[in-house]
């Protein structure tokens, strides 16, 4: 009905995304990434994916972006002296491969299967027993909760590569956020501003997504936001990785996730299996610890290893 | 052509400009920003095949869906990791580049300043 939406999208991504790989300057290539990433939340919307399309906004773009503009901010003046050309005969080789594999899939796209396999009647048909109404939610908490739990522990382990990133003397010490702290600036009003409605739209969506798209991630995503903000404004100090109650945020959120995950071996039979009675409260809790979780890792991971001892 | 069909294409071309990039461009900042061209590529094949699912009265396969957004998270993880070693890499030698030429240009540079 409405192409001419999805022709301009995708003409669109397709442009930034070319830009992305072919302008010179990496911080342009950076900004650019964070606009495609949006404009791709967008298809997710169209593909009737929408909370695929709130991680891509919070996390592909958002968090992603932040990292990638700090580092290519920081690597700036290497550029130059980086700028080898890749010469004339590799361009072309790796261009054919490219267009070859991309045609591999293109096909593969327009010749689909005559029987289209899914497992959306199966997602529903054992929803109820969850008590929760966004099928997404039962496959991230319910049927798939392996990889969820696994996933989890892949960020903690991103964090835990990151901290091991840092020279053995600033072990413990302060991650090198960098702070624009200008006392009458718009970064400081707005980083006063907006963690109230931050705070808040983070639990909603959290609460939300039982049964509406949403989730543990998106909201601690959002709340992780709103705590770089904060940090970043030089409102609040960067905590030092050493910290103790910040360690327990970290792990609190796997390690309930784990513990009922075990209980449900005595109490429902299974790995992973909720009591029948109480799958839903469980399942609010282990999110509910997610979310504080996610915020933490996610804030720590932008804000990278440590680089100063906490002494100033 | 519908607009599914023109999603799953652009997955398509996403992933041959990704890998593009990643082979072509010597920088190792471009080339995360590649892979992750690469990588969202790939998701939206997913989210077409999710869509193409449709059923029981759902916009989408929400298996799929799921795995995508447990792909978006281990791609941020694995990006936040790649930039941490780059930028470690960056204090060591003053360097942000995988040429294998370059030990001896830093050396040379290291002389010169």
């Amino acid at each position: 009905m409405t192409v001419a939406f999805e022709i301009g999208l995708v003409v669109l991504l397709l442009a930034i995304a070319a830009w992305i790989i072919a302008v010179r300057d990496t911080f342009a290539a950076v900004v650019a990434y964070v606009a495609y990433g949006l404009l791709l939340s967008l298809a997710w919307v169209r593909l009737y994916a929408v909370d695929v399309a709130l991680t891509e906004a919070a996390i592909g773009s958002g968090v992603t972006g932040m990292l990638l503009l700090g580092a290519a901010a920081r690597l700036r003046e290497t550029e130059a002296a980086a700028a080898v050309e890749t010469s004339m005969p590799l361009r072309l080789a790796a261009a054919a491969l490219c267009a070859l594999i991309s045609a591999g899939l293109a096909a593969v796209i327009l010749v689909p299967p005559d029987r289209v396999p899914t497992l959306a009647p199966m997602a529903m048909a054992n929803l109820a027993a969850s008590g929760l109404g966004n099928p997404v939610a039962g496959v991230l908490f319910v049927y798939r909760s392996l990889d969820t739990l696994l996933e989890k522990v892949v960020l903690l382990l991103a964090l835990v590569g990151v901290w091991s990133l840092a020279p053995d003397r600033l072990w413990g010490g302060v991650p090198g956020l960098r702070t624009y702290v200008q006392p009458n600036g718009i970064l400081t009003f707005l980083a006063q501003l907006l963690p109230p409605i931050g705070i808040v739209m983070g639990i909603y969506m959290f609460w939300n997504g039982a049964n509406n798209p949403g989730g543990a991630f998106q909201g601690g995503t959002v709340l992780a936001a709103m705590w770089l903000l904060v940090m970043i404004a030089g409102l609040e100090d960067v905590p030092p990785i050493s910290l103790g109650w910040m360690r327990v945020l970290l792990v609190i959120g796997p390690a309930i996730f784990l513990v009922i995950g075990l209980a449900g071996i005595v109490l429902a039979g299974a790995f992973l299996a909720y009591p029948a009675d109480y799958a839903k409260p469980l399942i609010i809790v282990v999110e509910a610890t997610l979310t504080l979780s996610i915020g933490v890792t996610l804030g720590l991971l932008a804000a990278g290893p440590p680089e100063r001892m906490q002494q100033r | 052509m519908n607009a599914l069909t023109l999603f799953g294409l652009c997955g398509a071309a996403l992933v041959g400009l990704g890998l593009f990039g990643l082979i072509v461009n010597p920088q190792p900042l471009r080339k995360i920003l590649a892979f992750n061209l690469l990588g969202n590529g790939v998701f939206l094949l997913f989210g077409v095949v999710a869509r193409r699912g449709a059923a029981a009265g759902l916009g989408g396969d929400p298996v799929p869906q799921a795995l995508v957004i447990t792909a978006i998270v281990v791609a941020f993880s694995a990006t936040a990791m790649a930039v941490a070693l780059l930028l470690r890499l960056f204090e060591e030698t003053g360097q942000a580049t995988l040429s294998s030429d370059d030990p001896q240009n830093a050396d040379a540079d290291g002389g010169r300043s």
